[in-house]
């Protein structure tokens, strides 16, 4: 039970997020600080640092390091088609309008390693609209947009994803979309040549083009409410008029100062359409 | 700032309701904490526990929702398929990221971010259940100041989670289920 005593404290945590802010430019300070702070523990005993001191030489002088804590502090916990019900109102009220474009363009931002934006191409793949549609799946994380690239994710993980996948009102057989090899399941290159990988920090960055459809589901969660309210402004500038914003299932744009420019879709699977400028 | 009300968590799973369902009409409008409760159950649970639960007390029982801020007289149940954590501030954040102990929401994740944010002024109570989660939570609430209470596995539907905490962790009481709603009932600010 040693682990217990060796306590990150408070004032660790801060020093950690602005060496990481100073020194690599990554801001984490304006994310929930328990939820930091519970990662950066975990990483510190998961890794037997003996001391706080040595960890943070560690993070300041081992940019490969660097790297794996990046990847640890932030949650990439995924799945294809998780909340069901989000992807049949996706299906059944959002993608049909969506049709009448000539080209849909749709933002998923905080895409980890990919399986939410691969199963919004299969979507676009059943309606007929794949051709036309192009995905920016956007991650903070280069390692996790790697595995997102390969489209190849665990075989154990695909009953559930098609159990998941048929709930939505799949009516494929699931199995379809992917070659099953050894433990991996990769998915077909139709799916993936639709899809553009690429780093954004939601933080940092700025808007880089205009959509119809942005996806951002379970990020807004890790965020103070001044973080939540300058992205959901950059999400707001980077929708066209009557384009749709999609969230987690326990996010809101209640009481966020975009509120006014939004009308809700499907409230209870959190989407959105933005109707004013 | 205003300080944080003091806290009670409680976490339970398999038998733990049916302790809940006992305890909860034996506090009064002015009980003066403020209460989360971590249960777990499937992700994918339609009824909201928040509702079933709130049909036994006068106190006010809401689903936690991100960014809420706990108030004394306040019952918060953590959502399915969420963990939830307190901020210094006092107020709650939704999690995402990995179960633990299979679990999302997890005792543990909840009582270890309770000890953090509140030190002395939290009581934490496990109840009936056949996982190992809670145990190492109760250990730290016990380290960073808390008072750590347990169900007596005797009188628990499912007695592995109880018998799992008072072997590794530091247990300041084991209740049974009538000294237990004496207990939270006196519960003092």
């Amino acid at each position: 039970m040693k682990d217990h005593l060796r306590h990150l404290k408070d004032e660790d945590v801060l020093l950690l997020l602005n060496d990481l802010l100073e020194q690599y430019g990554y801001d984490f300070t304006d994310y929930s600080f328990a939820s930091v702070k519970r990662r950066l523990q975990r990483v510190y005993i998961a890794d037997r640092f003996p001391s706080f001191a040595e960890f943070r030489y560690r993070v300041k002088t081992d940019p490969g390091y660097l790297v794996h804590l990046m990847e640890q502090i932030t949650v990439n916990v995924t799945e294809m088609f998780r909340d069901p019900g989000f992807f049949q109102e996706l299906r059944r009220q959002v993608l049909p309008i969506l049709a009448t474009y000539p080209l849909i363009r749709i933002w998923h931002a905080g895409c980890s390693s990919g399986e939410e934006a691969y199963s919004v191409a299969i979507l676009l793949h059943e309606l007929n609209l794949l051709h036309k549609s192009i995905i920016y799946a956007t991650d903070i994380n280069e390692s996790v947009l790697e595995t997102a690239r390969k489209g190849i994710f665990p075989l154990q993980y695909m009953q559930q994803y098609s159990q998941n996948y048929l709930l939505s009102g799949g009516k494929e057989e699931f199995s379809r979309y992917y070659a099953a090899n050894y433990e991996h399941a990769k998915f077909s290159d139709t799916l993936r040549e639709k899809i553009i990988f690429a780093v954004h920090n939601l933080v940092t960055d700025r808007s880089f083009n205009e959509f119809q459809l942005i996806i951002c589901r379970n990020v807004l969660i890790y965020f103070n409410k001044d973080l939540q309210d300058k992205v959901l402004h950059l999400f707001s500038d980077s929708l066209e008029q009557l384009g749709f914003l999609a969230l987690g299932a326990k996010e809101t744009l209640r009481f966020t100062t975009v509120a006014p420019l939004f009308k809700p879709v499907a409230q209870k699977e959190k989407i959105w359409r933005k109707m004013t400028q | 700032m205003k300080s944080l009300p003091t806290l009670l968590v409680i976490g339970g799973s398999a038998g733990s309701l049916e302790v809940l369902m006992q305890l909860l009409p034996e506090l009064k409008m002015d009980w003066p904490l403020a209460m989360i409760i971590v249960l777990h159950r499937k992700a994918d649970s339609e009824t909201l526990l928040s509702d079933l639960l709130s049909t036994k007390t006068c106190l006010c029982v809401k689903e936690a929702e991100e960014k809420d801020i706990l108030l004394a007289g306040c019952i918060y149940v953590a959502p399915a398929d969420y963990h939830l954590l307190i901020e210094p501030d006092g107020s709650l954040t939704l999690d995402a990221s990995e179960k633990v102990h299979y679990s999302r929401p997890s005792i543990d994740v909840t009582f270890i971010s309770a000890a953090e944010a509140c030190g002395d002024r939290l009581y934490c109570l496990l109840l009936s259940g056949a996982n190992m989660d809670g145990a190492e939570g109760l250990q730290i609430v016990h380290e960073l100041g808390g008072f750590t209470a347990v169900q007596d596995p005797e009188t628990a539907e499912a007695s592995f989670m109880p018998k799992c905490a008072i072997s590794t962790a530091k247990v300041d009481k084991v209740l049974n289920i009538r000294e237990m709603i004496d207990f939270v009932r006196d519960l003092k600010e």
